[in-house]
């Protein structure tokens, strides 16, 4: 499946108008996962940005059903839909509902990875979405451990933080999931495809969504696409999925790996203001950090392009 | 309030059973459709009971096995969000650490029923009986049902579900650690038909659906505001209010609950309070759960030496049954209350909302608050007698008494 941006569905999910920042990726993410979702999901949503996006009482931005949960519980709360879903005769058949579980990188990284592990390894019928601005930004940008080495947050305002961020698609693997994606709202018909892909599988199936914050990583808000861009085209953010076991680079990280091009990673830290300070040694650690990983990803997925005999 | 004599008659139905069992039990013929909970002492036998339904297909029903307390209550959250009739049980650290979606679920005005297996709280470790645990969560908006028998268990989570779901607030069933989870007794067993007829399927308040989208209970200011056709919705305050109101109106549901009950089944517990021998009583002994059966044994021995004493009973805690307490102790001019938590800095909980619901009230008794029990301490009937007669002698000798009494604390 791979869907052209124009062909993408007309139909808008998104109401006109919503609290999010001016700027905001996460508001162009939501976008396209409600259309690939087609209208038919129940939201489980702790607190972060996207309850703020959604708006306050009486009034939603989204034309979906969307339950408000405790921060540390969205994986829970939305096993626990599942599990109603299920017991009323609700969770097969073609017009079964998707539940969809939709945190920041707090709630998923930190304070909901317990209830996120355990529902992984229960295999519950989930299509978890984390999407990443790599702080807390909805509480001011404080650190989260998204948080990438030596950027600045108000919680590492001074030294910028001092460790690299947790690798949420291994520790989702390791879960044995059936389905595991990266995405990003600069590209949309990749994000379309790979919500719409995982909707089609039951068990857990999570998708990590990159998204630049203007306020929290300090780039002026016109240039949402183009830093979310810069991103992969860096080695930043590296779009792929992971099915059934098998990693495949998809969209223009597989380009970059296949043709090559990737660009240095101060092209894209030279943009936000949360780099400012780091020095020539952090920048060298950021940047074998990076590239220790995207050679990974890229030997994982040729292994895998090679025919079976 | 009448007096309560509930004498189980051996019946085809009648078994011989834990108190945890009776909960299991309960929960089964209430045909809960969605259960969640994680194992802790004493609570782990409900847990287990209530897979070994699921897992021997004698009840249809989704059991989650979840990682944390904190993901349980979250779980029936979720299910019963949908429509689905959910069930959990936890005792002591794992209610604490289920705190803000105790919170949570009477904010979002959802019919669960939680089993609290009554046991002290940490630290340091004690496995053993108090009720600190959910008498620490009397402000959270639920209401509180305190059992003091393995028949009075399995006919109170029947119940909890029809006011529940009547007054859309979750209720605790509250019973004592060990005393009752662990101690077999007999207990009549409802017939599956006559429980069906008697509680009907649950409808949720709202419906979550993806035909009719809402976004339930997202932020919401502390003033009105008006949705997109105009019309003016509550701020926080105002549904703050109405849960308020819930619950001061589920008195009356509760009462009517226990009389269809005792219609339908043949057992009553008396709704919000019960009695014995408090009719004309002098001095009353007030306690919830086990230990205030405990006090009718106390009583008997107060009699027999010659004094007027009788047992007003807490079986609902919240909403407090201020009316009923004012009218049962309006008699007597000394009221003993054990507790068996306090509210550290202060008194026992039972002791200091009836002295404050006596305070309305012309000529009212005196209030005399003892702390009995913590950590599994055993009380006996004749500590409740001397604590009782040292109270009396307290007050007919004009003397202040230090409260709380600690009683049998070897300090």
């Amino acid at each position: 499946m791979k869907t052209k941006l124009l062909d993408l569905p007309e139909e808008e999910y998104m109401l006109p108008g919503n609290r999010a920042c001016a700027g905001c990726s996460l508001a162009i993410a939501t976008r396209y996962i409600l259309k690939a979702l087609e209208g038919n999901a129940i939201l489980v949503v702790p607190a972060s940005c996207f309850t703020v996006l959604g708006g306050m009482y009486p009034v939603s931005s989204v034309r979906l059903p969307w339950m408000n949960v405790t921060f540390p519980s969205t994986a829970a709360s939305a096993s626990g839909v599942a599990a109603g879903l299920k017991a009323l005769g609700k969770s097969n058949g073609p017009t079964a509902t998707t539940v969809v579980a939709f945190a920041g990188d707090g709630g998923t990284v930190d304070i909901g990875l317990q209830a996120l592990s355990g529902a992984a390894e229960r295999n519950e019928d989930i299509l978890y979405i984390c999407y990443d601005n790599e702080a807390y930004m909805n509480t001011g940008t404080q650190r989260s451990s998204a948080t990438p080495l030596g950027a600045k947050t108000a919680t590492t305002p001074v030294l910028g933080k001092q460790q690299h961020p947790k690798d949420m698609v291994s520790i989702m693997e390791a879960h044995g999931v059936c389905y595991i994606a990266t995405a990003s709202p600069s590209y949309p018909a990749d994000l379309y495809d790979k919500v719409a892909k995982a909707r089609t599988k039951k068990g857990t199936r999570y998708i990590h969504v990159s998204a630049p914050c203007p306020p929290g990583w300090g780039f002026p808000t016109k240039d949402t696409v183009k830093v979310g861009r810069l991103s992969i085209e860096c080695g930043a953010v590296v779009l792929l999925e992971i099915e059934d076991g098998v990693l495949r680079l998809t969209g223009k990280s597989k380009t970059l790996a296949e043709h090559g091009g990737l660009k240095p990673l101060q092209d894209f830290m030279a943009v936000q203001r949360r780099f400012s300070r780091v020095d020539a040694a952090v920048l060298a650690d950021l940047q074998g950090w990076v590239d220790a990983r995207w050679n990974g990803y890229v030997k994982r997925s040729a292994e895998r392009a090679v025919p079976q005999s | 309030m009448a007096v309560v004599e509930n004498a189980v008659r051996p019946t085809a139905g009648t078994r011989i059973i834990t108190g945890n069992e009776a909960m299991a039990l309960g929960a089964k013929l209430c045909r809960v459709q969605v259960v969640a909970a994680y194992p802790i002492t004493p609570q782990s036998q409900v847990t287990e009971k209530l897979s070994e339904f699921v897992e021997g297909g004698k009840l249809a029903a989704e059991y989650v096995t979840v990682e944390s307390e904190h993901s349980a209550l979250s779980v029936c959250i979720g299910a019963s969000t949908v429509g689905a009739r959910a069930f959990t049980a936890t005792s002591a650290n794992g209610l604490a650490y289920m705190c803000e979606l105790i919170h949570w679920a009477a904010g979002a005005r959802l019919p669960l029923v939680m089993g609290c297996v009554n046991r002290a709280m940490a630290a340091p470790w004690n496995v053993l009986n108090d009720q600190q645990d959910s008498m620490s969560q009397r402000d959270a908006g639920w209401i509180q049902i305190y059992a003091r028998n393995n028949q009075e268990i399995i006919d109170t989570v029947i119940q909890a579900y029809k006011i529940a779901e009547q007054v859309y607030v979750p209720v605790m069933v509250c019973y004592d650690g060990y005393i009752l989870s662990h101690t077999v007794m007999p207990v009549d067993v409802p017939p599956q038909k006559a429980v069906d007829a008697f509680l009907p399927s649950y409808t949720p308040h709202t419906i979550l659906d993806p035909a009719d989208p809402r976004n339930l209970n997202q932020v919401t200011l502390a003033d009105p505001r008006m949705d997109a056709e105009g019309t003016l919705c509550h701020g926080y305050m105002e549904l703050r209010y109405l849960l308020q109101e819930a619950i001061e109106q589920s008195a009356d549901v509760i009462a009517a609950v226990d009389e269809e009950y005792g219609n339908t089944f043949g057992r009553r517990w008396g709704g919000v309070t019960w009695d014995y021998r408090a009719g004309d009583a002098e001095v009353i002994l007030m306690a919830a759960g086990s230990l205030a059966s405990e006090a009718t044994v106390a009583v008997d021995a107060l009699r027999a030496q010659g004094y007027k004493a009788g047992v007003v009973g807490v079986r609902v805690y919240r909403p407090f049954p201020q009316r009923a307490l004012q009218e049962a102790t309006r008699r007597a001019k000394l009221v003993v209350v054990f507790d068996k938590s306090l509210s550290y800095g202060y008194q026992g909980p039972i002791c200091a909302d009836l002295k404050a619901a006596l305070c309305a009230v012309e000529s009212a008794p005196v209030v005399h608050g003892c702390v009995a029990g913590l950590g599994g301490r055993d009380v006996k009937a004749r500590e409740l007698v001397d604590t009782v007669k040292e109270s009396l002698r307290h007050l007919e000798e004009g003397k202040p008494i230090k409260e709380p009494i600690w009683v049998n604390c070897q300090i």
